[in-house]
Formats: structure tokens, C-alpha cells, sequence
């Protein structure tokens, strides 16, 4: 298999452990005076966005920062609660960049580019110290050292936390430091914004097409790089963890201007979040990963067992991670661990109302801590509810904040019995394909953080994706995009009254009125509700080709049926939610479709993409290497009509394999 | 679509903008289930309205997981509602009774103006962490996290004050329309550990600065902000806060 012609990744030359050194050592520079009259838009402001608006004003850069939500902290980032990975070894267990570099590339089912993932795993380290220097409270040790705790996939403890708010805390950290540049005028900060399209002259990014979400108007906004910071599009599913806003409208105005999209199929389902509970629900909410260290999952043995979780006893529950893999046992990946409940429910053990629901249960290691304590406080021969009262202590001391939020939502106390939990759509994976400087197809057009598709292969590990987002933006593009800007220092800030932006605020504009003049019967969350119904039915955690042929013509029947029958209210003068609504779910629609036409075109099973015609005996996902081992970033032609091109991705480094995690 | 039994009287303050003058208006919502949250009532709400050909109410949400701070409704008279300890995303259908009628409102203050309905305008709080909430350490400039010890409990008390979501509930519950439990939170947090140490007299005169210029009220002890707040964020930081402005104050030879 070849790459295509249209696909460079300029990766450097080198050993892996190099390359970045050396890369970043000779790469372009852009000197201080020239850096003041260059201007950068930065689109999103999560982690990724946050961390390279406020590095690039620190470079002298002039940033434009817009978000859609009322303030840059309120970005989905936000809501990202067990932790950040960083390969600091600080637990002597034998971590190291190489193996969290092995990790993620297994982890991924050996679908991610080597030198990124590398060079991810190598300024890892740094992201902690930036984020501590910063004020960020995380997790400590009596001495006054950091503390670490166990992720899902690996072998050591590299994983950083506060509480289980750790990406509250890392994001106000990229926050403050982006608000310190907007204090001294280095950034521009738009909020309440969102980017209605890209503007490309001679086929290089230049610019925005911003609409104000309290006024309604369209503004034009000139940039030399635009950054795409715009998080994933779990929301293509409408039931996600996701915040409600999270959309894929800016990556997917960039595709159809030219940018491809690699591996859109590749979604994550979550494995431990609070079940569905009815038909009104708008969001699902995620209990994070890090439970997985104490709660044990399980299943009755019995079909239908209508016995309480904890009148069932020891011998007739069905610990099926630990069975099924006893060398990780309930950390497993996500993946894995999801398919794995996803299997037992089909095959009729699931618990709860719905039966769609498997136990997280943390009476043992309650017990456990329980004994410790008790050993601590020299108890002689203390009573059982002795010992589980001071367990209890331990557990709601390391994850009571979920706790609590289980107890608000559910109405259920998770001290006193079980959790119940099912898979969720989490993340995605697939984004805007980019090389190595992180540039997409399009020059001058970058995306970062979880809107790239660059890192996590087709599964990503728990306590990476914050890892990925600070990276992209503290320690990443600051450099590479010198390798652009050093050749854009004689191109002139161009007047916004340049056709290409004329035509391009034309184009919204003609957009936001047909929306507004359908009139149609149908609400936009009616639309967004049956996409996601497809969607999760059949290109969610199972696939196979006929469900995907048939979805991909459903979707094409309910975009006509949008087009045709949706009814926006208001206008487009005024604050208008139903319209922002309108136009994220339309370019869902587009998407949904070519996410389906990704999974029909990869005839195999990997990470979270798993097709039903490939698994082994024991139902495990099959790869097949051969003919899959690339990337597949789409090109947009037309009107559901993508090209496929290939990038082949070659271990040089690491040795392919079978996934094991038994 | 719903699959409830409660059926609601809703009060909700609908304006069209921060110009025009706001009103009551009163819609009655059947079939919600105990299970809905609050918001997700009214997400029914607005399909009905929708589906009826009349205008939707604007409020502002987004993770609906209690975390991003978005979510802001005044719900009879009381900032995120009956319950304590949680936004208005994260207060269920269960805290009320079948019958009744619910009054909501948008945060109230000068600095908060309204956009539209129940949406306001906080970008003050985003101008006050402009002005000091940050510690001045470029990126790269870090040394190794491990080589700064902080004591296990001064980081437990800066991560409870650093748990602030900024949703503005301390403001909108005083009836000075104060930010200083806001303020104070981050201040705390900062100069509690050693790293936020070095300014934090700058850090402190400038935030309080403008705070004041953005329009909130003084602080006069009432204690509504912490009992309102969805975090539980102390009144401590007020005084931690207090101290270090009047010892800035003194101190200060600029």
C-alpha cells in the first residue's frame, strides 16, 4: 500500500527518539518584530485552544481567540474528571516515555502515527510541570509530593488528578494564562461566537466567518493561521457525554473547504456511565474511569435475576472483566471494557429496569480500605460495619464528587449498593487529518486537540485526551507552526473587504436565511434525536455492512426531510439558540453520513471500530493489517461524494501485534 | 415525548433584549417525569413552543454535569433552585410536586445584564480574571513539578476554593449583587500556594479594582453567597481575602 500523493506528513527523519529534538531544533523561526504583525486566530477555547492562544500571544503573536459559550472556561474541557497522563515515573514503577509511547500505540490498536504519539509521550512531562507552575491544585502526598492513580490500559501509575475535576482545574490553568494575555492585550477575545466557515484565498487559510450569537451579525476577521480548536463531534449521537454545544460545524466547514477528514468512524464509547433512563434525556453523564481502581463489574450469573445487587451472592455474580482478562482485569481499555457489557446485556444478564446495565460495585475494595484503616487505628477484632464505615471514608475521600453526582441523578446511593452503569459515547478519535506540524490539507489551517484525528489510533486511553490538548497547544504548535509563519512574514494583513470574504459571508448569509424561511413543521432537536437513533443503532459499538448501507441511505432521506421540513423559530438578528442548533445539526447530518461510508469502507475491527463480520472465535476485535493499516482521510467532492486517500501507517518502532489484554 | 405525570405552572421573565424591559410570562408544562432535570423540562417546553409556532425561552446551559458554570436560572428566588449543593442542569424534577408553580428569573445585577430572557451577560467575571486571577509563568518556563512541595492541606484548601465554577449564583443571590465570594476563591487559591505567592498583593489590588469598576456591590457579611453556592465555596476565602487586600493596601509603595 502507498500513501497517497496528496498526503504529506512530513515526518522528520531520525530515530523516533529524534526526531522532535531535532525537528524542533532546526525548524523555521519568525523573529520578535515580525511575530507583532502576524495574526492568529484561534477557533475554540478548551484545553487545546486555551494553551496555544495564550503560548502564542507569550511569543508575541496576535491572537484572535473566539468561543461559543459565554466565557473560554466553560469549554467542554472543563468536564474532564479522572485525570492527565505524564510519563514523570515519579512512582519508581518502571514507567518511561517509551512506554507510555507503547502504551498509547497499543492502546490505539496500532492505528496512530508513530512520531506523533512519540512526540506526544515526550513532552508529557512537561504539561505537569507548566500546569503546577501555573497554581493548579492537584492531588497530593503527605510529603508534599504529587500524587498518581491508575488508568485503564496500563501497568503503572501515571496518572495525575485533582479530585475527579482534574480537567476543571487543568482548563482554569489554560484559562488564567490566556486571561493574563487578554489583560495585556495579546489576545482578543470574542466569546459568544461561533465560526460560520473558513475563508481561503489561493488556497491558504486566511481567515474567519464569525457570527455574534447576541446580535446575530456576521463579522469578518482576517488571520495569517487559523487554529481549529473545536473539540470532537460525539454529539453526531445526540445522546453523548458531551456538552450540548459540542458540534462539528467548524471542522466540517473546513473539510468542505478542502481539509480531509481522517478516520471520522472512529468513536469512543465509554464504558462506565449512568444508563439512559428515559426518552426526555438531553445528555448522558460519565462516571470517570478512575472508579475502575475500586469498583469491580459485574453481572448476575442467572438471566433475569430480580434479586437485589447485594442479596445476590459472591458465587452466582459473574465478574466478566476479571474473567474474561485477568492480567488487567477491570482496567481493561474502554474499547474493551464496553463491548464486554455491551455483550453481556445482549445476551440477556443486564441489570436494572432497562436491562441495559451492568454493576460497578465497590463493596470489596471498601471493605479493603476498611481493614486498612482499622489496622491503622490498632481496632482489635473490629465489627464489619466497623470496618465498612471507615471504608467508606477512604472511598468518598477519593471519588465523593462522583459519588454525590451519581446520588443527584440517579436517586440511588452508591455507598449503600451498586452503581449501574452502560457504555456511552465518550470521544472521537477521527477529526481533521494533519501532519505532523499539525496542519490540515489546507495551508495555514491547523487543528489541535481532540479535533484532529492525529494521536489515539481507533481507541484512545483513559487521561489522554487532556494530555493530547495541552500538548497540542503548549508544546507543539508554538514550534511548528514557524515552519508556516516564517514564510508569511511579507503577506500583508489582508483588508476583510477582499471578495473571498464577501463571498464567504454571502454564502452564511444565504444559509441562515433558507434555514430561517423553511418554516417547516419539525423542531431541530426532532432531527438531531432521529440522527442519533441511526447513528448509535448502527454505527455505534457494533457495525456491519448492511446496517451501514441502510443507514447511509436513511441519513440521506433525513437531510432531504430537513431541508425540507425543519422549523426554525425567530430570526437571525437576535440572540437565537434554535438557529445555532439549525446549523450544528445540518453539517451533523453531513457527517453522520460519512462517518457510515468510513465504517463500510474498513473491512475489519479495531479499537472502538468493530465490525460484527470480524472477530475472532472469542469475540475479540480483528484487525487485518494488511489491508487496513492506514489512515483513511476523506476528501469532500460534493454532495455525498468523498474520495478516499490513504496513509500508511508504519511500525518501525514498536512491533505490530495482536491486541492481548488477557 | 415525555413519560411523566407532573404537570407545572411556569413564571418565566421573558426580554427581548438588554434594552427593552423585561415581563412575567406564564406557561403550564404537562407529562414531566421526576427524573427530568430541570433544564430538560424545559427543553419540553420549548418543543412545545416551538411546535405551537410561538417563540422559545433563552437560557444559557452546556454540560449539563454541573461543572461548566453555564447554567444560571433564578428559581423561586433562589439561584439554581430549592436544593443546595447543585446548578439548576443537575436539580431534578423530584425536588418539586405536581401543581406547582415555579418563578424563574435571570441573575440579577448591574454587572450581569440581561441578553435575552433568562441569559446574562458575565463577561465582568471574565475582565476580573483578566486583571490578576493568573500566576505570570510563561510557558516553558516550568521547573520539575516535584521540586515544589506544597503541603497536603494547603492544596486540599486552594483546590476547594480553586472548585469555583464562575457561574455568578454568590452574585445574584446578594443583595448587594457582590462578586466577592467569586473574587476571593481565586485569590485564595493563588496565594495559598507558593507558587501564586510572589504577587499576590498585586494580584489582589488588581482584581478588587476591578471588581469594583465592573459594578458589583460590597460584601456586608450576609453570608447568602456561600449558602447559595453550588460548590459550597467558603466564606473563608472572603476573610482570606479581606486580610491579604488590607495588608496590600498598607504595603503598597507603588
Amino acid at each position: 500500500m502507498a500513501t497517497s500523493s496528496k498526503l504529506n506528513a512530513k515526518i522528520p527523519e531520525g530515530t523516533i527518539e529524534n526526531k522532535w529534538t531535532k525537528y524542533r531544533s532546526t525548524v523555521h523561526l519568525v523573529n520578535p518584530s515580525n511575530k507583532r504583525s502576524l495574526e492568529v486566530i484561534v477557533v475554540g477555547s478548551g484545553l487545546a485552544g486555551s494553551s496555544a492562544a495564550a503560548s502564542l500571544a507569550e511569543m508575541g503573536y496576535k491572537v484572535k481567540v473566539f468561543c461559543y459559550q459565554d466565557s473560554p472556561r466553560r469549554a467542554h474541557s472543563i468536564a474532564a474528571q479522572g485525570g492527565i497522563n505524564a510519563a514523570k515515573n515519579y512512582q519508581n514503577d518502571g514507567d518511561s516515555v517509551y512506554r507510555l509511547f507503547y502504551d498509547t500505540i497499543k492502546g490505539g490498536d496500532y492505528r496512530a502515527r508513530e512520531a506523533n504519539v512519540h512526540r506526544l509521550a515526550e513532552v508529557s512531562s512537561g504539561i505537569i510541570d507548566q500546569c503546577v507552575a501555573q497554581g493548579v491544585p492537584f492531588a497530593r502526598e503527605y510529603g508534599g509530593t504529587l500524587s498518581n492513580r491508575s488508568f485503564g490500559g496500563t501497568q503503572v501509575q501515571r496518572t495525575f488528578y485533582a479530585a475527579g475535576q482534574t480537567g476543571q482545574q487543568l482548563l482554569l490553568g489554560a484559562y488564567s494564562a490566556l486571561q493574563r494575555q487578554v489583560g495585556m492585550g495579546a489576545v482578543q477575545l470574542l466569546a459568544r461566537h461561533e465560526m460560520m466557515d473558513v475563508v481561503t484565498i489561493d488556497g491558504k487559510a486566511r481567515g474567519i466567518i464569525a457570527r455574534d450569537l447576541v446580535t446575530g451579525k456576521l463579522e469578518r476577521h482576517f488571520g495569517h493561521a487559523v487554529l481549529l480548536c473545536t473539540g470532537g463531534y460525539g454529539n453526531v449521537f445526540y445522546l453523548s457525554t458531551n456538552a450540548m454545544g459540542c458540534n462539528v460545524t467548524a471542522a466540517w466547514k473546513a473539510h468542505k473547504k478542502g481539509a480531509f477528514f481522517g478516520n471520522p468512524c472512529y468513536t469512543q464509547i465509554h464504558p462506565t456511565c449512568i444508563p439512559v433512563s428515559g426518552d426526555h434525556q438531553s445528555k448522558l453523564t460519565l462516571m470517570s474511569e478512575s472508579l475502575r481502581n475500586d469498583g469491580r463489574i459485574w453481572v448476575p450469573k442467572k438471566k433475569d435475576d430480580a434479586r437485589k445487587a447485594v442479596d445476590i451472592p459472591e458465587e452466582e455474580r459473574d465478574y466478566y472483566l476479571e474473567r474474561r482478562y485477568p492480567a488487567f482485569g477491570n482496567l481493561v481499555p474502554r474499547d474493551v471494557a464496553s463491548r464486554a457489557a455491551k455483550e453481556r446485556c445482549d445476551a440477556g444478564y443486564g441489570v436494572g429496569a432497562s436491562k441495559m446495565a451492568v454493576y460497578l460495585d465497590f463493596a470489596a475494595n471498601t471493605e479493603r480500605y476498611g481493614k486498612i484503616e482499622a489496622t491503622k487505628l490498632n481496632l482489635q477484632n473490629p465489627s464489619k460495619a466497623e470496618i465498612m464505615r471507615l471504608g467508606k471514608e477512604v472511598v468518598k475521600e477519593k471519588y465523593g464528587n462522583l459519588f454525590d453526582m451519581y446520588k443527584q441523578i440517579t436517586d440511588e446511593n452508591p455507598y449503600e449498593m451498586p452503581m449501574r452503569i452502560y457504555p456511552a459515547v465518550h470521544y472521537t478519535m477521527g477529526g481533521l487529518w494533519v501532519d505532523y506540524n499539525l496542519m490540515t490539507t489546507v495551508e495555514g489551517l491547523y487543528a489541535l486537540g481532540e479535533a484532529n484525528f492525529s494521536d489515539h489510533g481507533a481507541n484512545r486511553l483513559g487521561a489522554s485526551a487532556l494530555m493530547q490538548g495541552l500538548a497540542d497547544g503548549y508544546f507543539v504548535i508554538p514550534y511548528t507552526i514557524g515552519d508556516y509563519l516564517s514564510e508569511e512574514i511579507r503577506t500583508k494583513a489582508i483588508p476583510t473587504d477582499n471578495e473571498a470574504f464577501v463571498k464567504a459571508e454571502k454564502e452564511v448569509q444565504d444559509r441562515i436565511d433558507t434555514l430561517l424561511n423553511i418554516k417547516g413543521t419539525k423542531t431541530v432537536d426532532h432531527f438531531h434525536k432521529r440522527l442519533g437513533k441511526i447513528m448509535w443503532e448502527k454505527c455505534g459499538m457494533a457495525r456491519n455492512k448492511e446496517g451501514l448501507q441502510w443507514a447511509i441511505s436513511e441519513i440521506q432521506k433525513l437531510k432531504k426531510e430537513f431541508w425540507n421540513e425543519v422549523r426554525v423559530p425567530g430570526t437571525n438578528n437576535e440572540f437565537n439558540t434554535e438557529l445555532e442548533k439549525a446549523h450544528r445539526v445540518a453539517d451533523f447530518i453531513e457527517l453522520g453520513e460519512l462517518m457510515c461510508i468510513d465504517a463500510l469502507n474498513r473491512n475489519e475491527s479495531c479499537g472502538g471500530h468493530f465490525r460484527e463480520e470480524f472477530q475472532t472465535e472469542e469475540g475479540e476485535a480483528l484487525r487485518d493489517d494488511d489491508n487496513f493499516a492506514y489512515v483513511a482521510a476523506w476528501e469532500f467532492k460534493g454532495e455525498s461524494n468523498f474520495e478516499l486517500h490513504k496513509e500508511e501507517l508504519k511500525y518501525e518502532n514498536i512491533k505490530i501485534a495482536a491486541r492481548s489484554y488477557k | 415525548m415525555s413519560h411523566g405525570n407532573m404537570n407545572l405552572t411556569l413564571k418565566v421573565w421573558k426580554q427581548k433584549n438588554k434594552d427593552s424591559k423585561g415581563t412575567f410570562e406564564t406557561y403550564n408544562v404537562k407529562g414531566i417525569s421526576p427524573d427530568m432535570s430541570f433544564l430538560e423540562m424545559f427543553d419540553v417546553l420549548n418543543e412545545q413552543l416551538i411546535t405551537e409556532g410561538k417563540e422559545p425561552i433563552a437560557f444559557d446551559h452546556d454540560c449539563r454535569e454541573g461543572i461548566c458554570g453555564m447554567c444560571s436560572m433564578y428559581i423561586n428566588g433562589r439561584p439554581h433552585g430549592p436544593k443546595g449543593g447543585v446548578t439548576t442542569c443537575q436539580l431534578h424534577m423530584r425536588s418539586f410536586n405536581n401543581g406547582d408553580t415555579i418563578v424563574v428569573e435571570p441573575w440579577r445585577g448591574a454587572a450581569f445584564p440581561v441578553i435575552k430572557d433568562l441569559a446574562v451577560d458575565r463577561s465582568s467575571f471574565d475582565r476580573i480574571m483578566a486583571a490578576g486571577g493568573f500566576v505570570s509563568v510563561n510557558t516553558g518556563n516550568a521547573k520539575d513539578a516535584n521540586n515544589i512541595l506544597i503541603p497536603k492541606d494547603d492544596a486540599d484548601t486552594a483546590f476547594n476554593a480553586a472548585a469555583c465554577i464562575g457561574c455568578g449564583a454568590c452574585v445574584a443571590a446578594c443583595k448587594n449583587s457582590s462578586a466577592m465570594l467569586f473574587v476571593s476563591a481565586k485569590v485564595s487559591q493563588l496565594s495559598l500556594l507558593p507558587q501564586g505567592k510572589i504577587e499576590k498583593q498585586d494580584r489582589v489590588l488588581n482584581m478588587v479594582k476591578q471588581m469594583d469598576e465592573e459594578g458589583f456591590g460590597n460584601c456586608t457579611n450576609t453570608g447568602a453567597c456561600e449558602a447559595e453556592c453550588p460548590k459550597s465555596i467558603s466564606l473563608e476565602n472572603i476573610a482570606r481575602m479581606n486580610r491579604e487586600y488590607l495588608g496590600s493596601s498598607f504595603f503598597q509603595n507603588k
